[in-house]
């Protein structure tokens, strides 16, 4: 086992990695940047290093400043937590490089799961589900109608230049492919510069269902259940919970399968989430594979009891799995809602400032991983998550009773926060049916215009 | 248009943030000082907390002063640009 962890992170991750450290008899190293001296996780650390300036790009990416920071404290081995160098095949091998083990998948497995199409090509070669689309580009209508033919509507027309959403037609029949294929041709080419565009079929009103997945050296791989992460805007997930009301046991089985057989094809290492879509019909795809601890981890860990960022180490220590799903008593409803200090009902602008008056929730079925106290000022510098409100309950009822009863007790205040925002998901009735798709929180905001400018009020004569 | 009509106008930040004069580092910077600008048009950037908003120029007019460095933190409320309305 380890003796000392550098956690090469800041906010509630770093706390998060440096109880387990605690809880494992490990020395922690904390490293923070100049607008982080005053940060809960250099408290709660064995040692502190100051690794650079405010901006992340010189401190918390700074890989050289990082590396001599663990060389320096004798630390043999660093977890990334999550953002910043975890997913950075560089920082990998770097950590290779100067004896140092990093906690978290093989450099290999970070640099496939950057390549997302290689990524869906070797899941359709192991027999894993991915959404039908073209292998290349479509150039001609005729070729165009044929495809979609033979993967069924509705399609996406997509700009192979576009992305974030833009240069993508939805297509429902043959008639609106007719008229809106040369649109995406032109709009493709203004836009970005390139007619080329591509096909897939399109899902509509999908969920959002991940595994985690868990991975030894010695090539033992399970899934520990799934999350349901529905809840987004603008792909941030907003509330995450496990299980999921959309599956049923067989579906479950099924995608569960799926997805140790893609961690499998490449062959993953340590802990990591495979994403699918899920749509009405219960026909699911492979996404993505996201190769680090995920924000929403704790709700898997409620209701497996697995500690995951504790498995992540042991593993990377090269100790051996040892389970199975089928060993975990799988119990009880979780339920997870980021607080972000950012105001919902103003396009989710951030709230940065002072935390003046501070009440965290507790009793019984609340967990809080937060960095927050009492008089912390937040930076202006990093994500504006500020807080991970986790509930647990029996039952899906009673689990959303205690979140409901949580956001009421937490106080954060001068700040702008999501909680308002949970509090409306919380009473709504298709919510709580478990009725929701990847554009439920909609209807909660008010309309934006698609400008991406917050301060566009005029100044009048 | 003449002298008396011109009238100073402060642009200032709503939030605190960095503040960036140009969209990247290669990039130049959106104006200079006498640049002559249009109501809406972009003069800097402000970043908080990972989020990016543009800062718009309220008239039509030419740039006369700039406050702030580039890749420097702005507190709420302070001048970040004077414009000297047309």
């Amino acid at each position: 086992m380890f003796l000392k962890i550098l956690i090469a992170n800041r906010g509630e991750i770093a706390l998060r990695v440096i109880r387990a450290c605690r809880e494992l008899g490990i020395k922690s190293v904390a490293v923070y940047s100049e607008a982080d001296a005053g940060s809960m996780h250099l408290k709660l650390a064995d040692e502190q290093v100051c690794i650079g300036p405010a901006i992340s790009t010189k401190s918390y990416l700074n890989i050289e400043n990082i590396m001599k920071a663990a060389k320096e404290t004798g630390a043999d081995a660093v977890h990334p937590g999550y953002g910043y160098l975890a997913e950075k095949q560089e920082f990998a091998i770097e950590c290779e490089k100067n004896g140092i083990v990093f906690i978290g998948p093989t450099p290999a497995n970070l640099s496939l799961a950057g390549d997302k199409i290689a990524a869906k090509r070797i899941m359709a070669e192991a027999g894993v589900p991915v959404i039908p689309a073209s292998p290349g580009s479509i150039d001609t209508i005729e070729e165009a109608k044929e495809f979609c033919k033979d993967i069924g509507y509705p399609v996406m027309v997509k700009a192979s230049g576009g992305g974030g959403g833009r240069g993508i037609k939805v297509c429902r029949d043959e008639e609106t492919l007719i008229e809106d294929f040369p649109m995406a041709k032109i709009e493709g080419r203004t836009a970005f510069g390139n007619d080329e565009v591509y096909i897939e079929r399109f899902i509509t009103e999908p969920r959002h269902i991940e595994f985690q997945v868990l991975a030894d050296k010695f090539g033992n791989t399970t899934h520990l259940g799934e999350r349901e992460c529905t809840i987004q805007r603008r792909y941030q997930k907003l509330i995450e919970e496990s299980p999921s009301p959309a599956l049923t046991p067989e579906l479950r089985k099924e995608m569960g399968a799926a997805a140790v057989k893609a961690a499998r094809a490449v062959d993953y290492f340590n802990a990591g989430t495979v994403e699918f879509l899920l749509d009405k019909s219960g026909k699911f795809y492979f996404m993505e594979v996201n190769s680090r601890i995920q924000v929403e981890h704790p709700v898997t860990e409620l209701t497996t009891g697995i500690d995951l960022v504790k498995e992540q180490i042991r593993l990377s220590s090269g100790e051996k799995l040892g389970y199975t799903f089928d060993d975990i008593n799988l119990r009880g409803w979780a339920m997870e809602c980021r607080i972000n200090a950012e105001d919902p009902d103003r396009n989710f602008l951030p709230s940065p400032g002072t935390v003046k008056d501070y009440h965290p929730p507790a009793g019984f079925g609340v967990r809080l991983d937060t960095h927050l106290y009492q008089g912390y000022e937040l930076p202006i510098y990093y994500d504006s998550l500020i807080a991970k409100l986790i509930s647990y309950n029996l039952t899906r009822e009673g689990t959303i009773q205690v979140m409901k009863r949580a956001l009421e007790e937490f106080k954060i205040e001068p700040l702008k926060t999501t909680i308002p925002l949970y509090l409306k998901v919380m009473d709504d009735p298709f919510f709580r049916e478990g009725q929701f798709d990847t554009g439920f929180i909609e209807k909660f905001l008010p309309e934006e215009d698609d400008d991406d400018d917050y301060d566009d009020d005029d100044e009048d004569e | 248009m003449t002298e008396a009509k011109k009238k100073l106008v402060e642009v200032k930040a709503k939030m605190s943030g960095v503040f960036y004069r140009k969209p990247a580092p290669e990039e130049p910077f959106y104006v200079e000082v006498g640049t002559i600008v249009k109501k809406k048009q972009i003069l800097a950037l402000l970043e908080t907390m990972k989020v990016f908003q543009k800062i718009k120029s309220p008239v039509n007019g030419k740039v006369v002063e700039i406050f702030i460095e580039n890749e420097i933190p702005v507190k709420d409320d302070e001048v970040m640009f004077i414009i000297e309305k047309e």
